[in-house]
């Protein structure tokens, strides 16, 4: 019985692994996109929203009948080994234009890779400020994290100028440690009244009362998270229970927290967030791609899927205007889309006039929007 | 005034951890292994009443009652399929195995439940005390949690001292061989203690999630190790040690972040338990056994 069983076992291991290279034989006809991200563990939220961002976007450019695009998307599970392990599979593929990783500390890992490979990279979400010193083919879609960090230093100067600041950030988070190192030089700069920064790490944020408490006591009217939505869902309960009502102001990350399953959207009323996409816009290609997302996958989209569609579109637009053509190499295929990719304007969900400079760092422009009765509505 | 509040937030988590905590310790002491799924097992217990009263619209204690049976019946079977072959193998099989089990639950709630986060809400209804003018607020959750890690531990030293079973458990942790030459039946005493454990894990899911909202696959893997961690200061084996080191651990926690650091308040707490298990090797409450060799 025990043969048996461990004979079945190694033949689905088998399988398993030779499932993984049927991608392989697909037609040639197609302009290959790989990515990664983590799509099982702790930040699979992340992961899937890139993958399917991406998948609608690509359905959509295929219906269109142009250029045919293909995706391969690969878990990384956020690390950075396993992050090129997959940009090595995916290169055995045939990728021809590496449209990840998703998180920042894998993107450092496979930047490098990319620039020594002349492999085009454009990365939807991965913000951190070393991922574009790479090489001169790695460009960001998002934010990076110290534009961010300005950004909020920018905003508060002009609209929270008197404002008593609390701020709390993830120490052990690249995102939000490297928006906080930014938001503090300049905060410092433009004169703001920081009274308290507390930290807290992956470890040990199941507690996060004592942080809000210390802003409590500090007598902070604004407390600045620079955090994911999970987190910000912790603060805002606790905040609420000891009856603590400062205005609460959040980054890019924390967007999908009203469509956090069970959370009271009353909990989030007066939050201000700095982002480039809501999904409750009422413009019509956001209506249209957070329409399509639920249908497909059940759920809101967030940032990530955003940023990961208008990648896909970019890339789409750019290859058109260069005249990319499947049988290209990759490296001919860098050299275009460079050139494509600073010379160009985009309009995506997440921005119109998107442009690009040779650093690969986007520009854009931030918006702030305020929930209020449980949807966003432009701050300004 | 703040130091109060700290301190209340400290006993607060700290009584989490001490109920995760009495489930390592029952198993450690009794089945003497550690049992890394148990924070898994808070995690399933957790989904259990957030499915019971979200989707099929149950008063939370009808939750909380469903969450415990079916952690029951998973302890037992965890233990049946898992833990009961490996009897008598080397330890390190039973803790890799053990770790196997973590990643299979997690990896099964994934599954089940997708990965996005879910907010759980409180299953304590009842409005927050605030003394001195709102210097000093005590939620609900804090009152309920205290209350239910003493009574759980009292009634546990009971049951261990008291009934049958509870001495034929004390028996298997002292001797196993002898405990089956005298007629107790070591298996299902063994089962009857990860039963008790891991309907104390749904318990704890339940009043960790309350007390903080957030619920996905790995919710139960950092609580679960601080708690091991409790369990090892208070002396592991100990039901009051598994107590004592649950609260020590999260007013350490909580005071050393409110007056040194929040940045350093894990490296605080470890360096403690350092110092704890230099000066006493088998924790605050754990018996120091003499191996005849």
């Amino acid at each position: 019985m025990k043969k048996v069983l461990s004979m079945a076992l190694a033949a689905a291991l088998m399988a398993a692994t030779f499932a993984g290279c049927a991608g392989g034989n697909s037609d040639s006809n197609t302009i290959k996109l790989g990515t990664s991200g983590p799509l099982t563990g702790s930040n699979a939220v992340y992961g899937n929203a890139v993958k399917n961002g991406m998948e609608i976007a690509i359905e959509e450019l295929n219906a269109k009948g142009g250029l045919q695009f293909e995706q391969n998307a690969q878990d990384d599970e956020a690390d950075s080994e396993k992050a090129v392990n997959a940009y090595n599979t995916l290169k055995d593929w045939g990728m021809h234009i590496m449209a990840g990783p998703t998180t920042t500390g894998c993107a450092n890992a496979v930047a490098p890779e990319c620039a020594a490979d002349n492999m085009f990279m454009l990365t939807p979400s991965a913000s951190g400020p070393d991922v574009i010193k790479a090489g001169d083919s790695v460009f960001q879609v998002c934010f990076s994290d110290p534009n961010l960090g300005l950004a909020a230093a920018d905003y508060f100067a002009a609209h929270f100028s008197d404002a008593v600041i609390g701020v709390i950030y993830d120490s052990s988070d690249l995102y939000s440690a490297g928006v906080y190192s930014t938001f503090e030089t300049e905060a410092k700069a433009k004169g703001l009244n920081v009274v308290c920064v507390e930290a807290f790490t992956s470890a040990n944020k199941s507690d996060l009362s004592t942080q809000v408490t210390k802003c409590q006591a500090a007598g902070a009217d604004l407390v600045f998270m620079p955090f994911y939505a999970t987190e910000a869902a912790q603060v805002l309960t606790y905040a609420d229970k000891i009856g603590y009502k400062p205005t609460f102001f959040g980054c890019d990350g924390m967007d999908g927290i009203l469509a956090t399953e069970g959370f009271d959207p009353k909990l989030a009323e007066g939050l201000v967030l700095l982002t480039p996409f809501a999904a409750d816009a009422d413009d019509e290609k956001t209506q249209n791609f957070v329409k399509k997302y639920i249908e497909k996958f059940d759920t809101v989209p967030n940032q990530f899927a955003a940023d990961a569609y208008d990648v896909a579109y970019a890339i789409y637009e750019a290859c058109t205007e260069a005249g990319v053509t499947p049988d290209m190499s990759s490296e001919e295929v860098c050299e275009k889309m460079v050139e494509q990719f600073t010379s160009m304007s985009f309009d995506g969900l997440t921005g119109s006039g998107m442009t690009w400079d040779a650093s690969g760092a986007v520009s854009k422009v931030p918006m702030a929007v305020v929930i209020q009765n449980g949807e966003y509505v432009s701050a300004d | 005034m703040n130091f109060l509040q700290y301190l209340i937030n400290g006993i607060s988590i700290g009584s989490v951890y001490a109920i995760i905590a009495l489930g390592y310790t029952m198993v450690y002491g009794i089945a003497n292994m550690l049992n890394f799924a148990h924070g898994d097992v808070i995690m399933i217990g957790a989904y259990m009443s957030y499915c019971a009263t979200n989707y099929l619209g149950l008063h939370p204690l009808v939750g909380l009652v469903i969450a415990m049976a079916v952690c029951t019946v998973l302890g037992i079977t965890i233990e049946a399929l898992a833990y009961r072959p490996l009897r008598g193998v080397p330890s390190l099989a039973v803790l890799i195995t053990a770790i196997g089990v973590s990643y299979f639950l997690q990896n099964a709630a994934q599954l089940i439940w997708g990965s996005a986060p879910k907010n759980y809400t409180s299953i304590v209804s009842m409005e927050p005390l605030k003394l001195f003018d709102g210097g000093l607020v005590i939620t609900g959750e804090v009152i309920i949690t205290i209350v239910a890690s003493v009574v759980i531990m009292l009634a546990l030293t009971l049951f261990t001292g008291k009934t049958k079973m509870g001495k034929a458990m004390r028996a298997v942790s002292e001797d196993r061989d002898a405990a089956q030459l005298m007629g107790i039946p070591v298996n299902r005493t063994i089962s009857t203690t990860f039963a008790i454990g891991s309907a104390l894990a749904a318990v704890a899911g339940v009043l960790l999630c309350s007390t903080v909202p957030t619920l996905m696959p790995t919710t139960g893997s950092m609580p679960g190790i601080r708690a091991f961690t409790a369990a090892v200061l208070g002396g592991i084996g100990s039901i009051p040690g598994a107590m004592l080191g649950g609260i020590l651990l999260g007013i350490i926690e909580t005071l050393s972040k409110a007056y040194i650091s929040t940045q350093f308040s894990d490296a605080i707490v470890f360096t403690v338990l350092i110092l704890v298990l230099l000066v006493k090797p088998a924790g605050l409450l754990g018996k120091t056994v003499q191996e005849k060799v």
